[in-house]
């Protein structure tokens, strides 16, 4: 219940962040633009998909090790309280994962809605571009407290900590992939690959949205095994338990560390 | 009752806590002091439960704070620099921490008054000077009527007005029988409020006992002189 009350306040805070609300517009102009100039619904909601899997991560990754920072000093008045600290990372992780997921939604939503194309793109592809931002949301919000948890007193570590996992996951993982295909391309590498692209959530997300829009000449060589091995459908579903137990795993850890933690 | 026995803690290769043990009765008002880095504010924190002990065990009023947070109920505290969500308004603060403590306020109002806060409450945090904000710190600890305050340089940007009628606050909460635990490099200020003093250098307690034996046994009018006395002893 605490934990609610600590959401409950921290939406009423970020809500009045310019931030977030700038965060939400440039996902509605964005968004917008692609509908009016980039040739209808499902072209439209592929754009917004690679823009999505690059800014998503990037964004909640830096606004959660930067809110973390900023909470420091509130952080610690409010352990001073009956408090537990299992109850009060619930409250800061909702308090700003959900928001953080609330922007994207509406403001990629809202253009696609009055515009109308929802009805080219499908039910099935707006809950998937959605619902990977959705998760890609959650994750980079754990991961970036899990570096603000890791070096809160030494900001600057934390937040180029966190810039350098995007740089790598969203960047150079893709070429390091290639390059270990190219090096060892005399051996049969499929469930290699398969495990590669389970490690990278953004991988996993890219797979996420290349199956559901079935475009095998974009899919890169993660999501052309994907779907080799696992079929469209099942390898859909393969990359939505990833990356359920990706939104899970550094929220554990975030959660662990919290409660170790001298403040 | 605030029983500490043996508590060490490093941080890194630092010694910050070296074996302390101490027992502050309920009811007293003691100042800990020492140099800067000897371990008062990892003190508070470990009372708090913010920092948790390599070693050693702390008990207060009976609770052994092993993980537990329910005896923080009996705590107020005051931090060095208090800072808020920016956004949040006063009103929406005390509400918040009434909400998260579960428990009404008793004197809300009276410090609203005596802070001078009544005009603020509808203002977001973020556009009150820092003495403000110290001001409704002392709000948030002292609203509930707790009985241990501990209060960490509690007058550090407070107006002079506001810092007096801190004190007179306080003072009537130590007649009350409250147990005060303060922290604050004004010396003067320990002499004002507290009676026992405990002076801490490089994370042990080199003297803990009444302030005003402390000053008699060092042979000097202030305790100013007498504790600067002794750091000059312990540095050489």
């Amino acid at each position: 219940m605490k934990a609610l009350t600590i959401i409950s306040y921290q939406w009423k805070d970020l809500f009045r962040d310019k931030w977030l609300i700038g965060y939400a517009l440039i996902y509605l102009v964005l968004t917008d633009a692609l509908i009016r100039f980039g040739g209808g619904g499902p072209k439209a909601l592929m754009s917004l998909s690679n823009i999505m899997l690059l800014f998503v991560p990037l964004v909640s990754l830096i606004y959660g090790v930067i809110y973390l920072y900023q909470s420091r000093e509130f952080v610690e008045l409010l352990l001073a309280q009956p408090l537990d600290r299992k109850s009060l990372f619930a409250g800061l992780y909702g308090g700003l994962a959900i928001p953080l997921c609330l922007a994207f939604v509406v403001g990629a939503g809202l253009p696609v809605f009055y515009s109308g194309a929802w009805v080219q793109a499908g039910w099935e592809t707006i809950f998937t571009v959605f619902g990977l931002g959705i998760a890609l949301s959650l994750i980079f919000v754990a991961i970036g407290y899990l570096f603000g948890l890791k070096y809160f007193h030494e900001r600057v570590k934390g937040f180029g900590y966190a810039l350098l996992s995007w740089l790598f996951l969203a960047v150079l993982y893709d070429g390091l992939i290639l390059l270990v295909v190219s090096t060892f391309s005399e051996y049969p590498l499929e469930k290699a690959m398969i495990a590669l692209s389970i490690i990278n959530p953004i991988d996993l997300a890219r797979i996420g949205v290349l199956l559901n829009f079935d475009i095998s000449a974009l899919m890169g060589y993660t999501g052309a095994v994907f779907s080799r091995f696992f079929g469209s459908y099942l390898g859909l579903l393969v990359s939505i338990g990833f990356l359920m137990l990706w939104v899970a795993i550094p929220t554990w850890q975030g959660l662990r560390l919290f409660d170790k933690k001298d403040f | 009752m605030i029983n500490i026995q043996g508590l060490s803690k490093k941080f890194g290769s630092l010694q910050v806590l070296n074996d302390l043990t101490l027992n502050i009765p309920s009811g007293q008002a003691t100042g800990i002091v020492g140099p800067n880095g000897s371990g008062k504010t990892t003190l508070i924190k470990h009372l708090l439960g913010l920092v948790k002990p390599d070693e050693g065990s702390i008990e207060i009023n009976g609770v052994h704070l092993n993980g537990s947070y329910e005896y923080r109920k009996d705590i107020g505290y005051m931090p060095q620099m208090a800072q808020y969500p920016e956004n949040m308004k006063v009103r929406e603060l005390i509400d918040f921490i009434i909400k998260i403590r579960g428990e009404e306020p008793v004197y809300e109002s009276e410090l609203i008054e005596l802070f001078e806060l009544g005009k603020e409450m509808q203002k977001p945090l973020r556009t009150l000077s820092g003495g403000t904000k110290q001001k409704v710190g002392g709000l948030v600890a002292l609203m509930f009527d707790p009985s241990i305050l501990i209060l960490d340089e509690p007058t550090a940007g407070l107006d002079p007005k506001s810092s007096f009628r801190f004190k007179q606050w306080i003072k009537r909460e130590k007649d009350r029988g409250k147990t005060i635990l303060l922290t604050t490099h004004i010396m003067s200020e320990i002499e004002e409020l507290a009676d026992y003093l405990v002076l801490l250098v490089e994370g042990k307690v080199r003297y803990h006992g009444k302030q005003s034996e402390f000053i008699l046994d060092n042979e000097e009018q202030r305790l100013e002189g007498a504790v600067a006395k002794i750091l000059e002893e312990t540095a050489a």
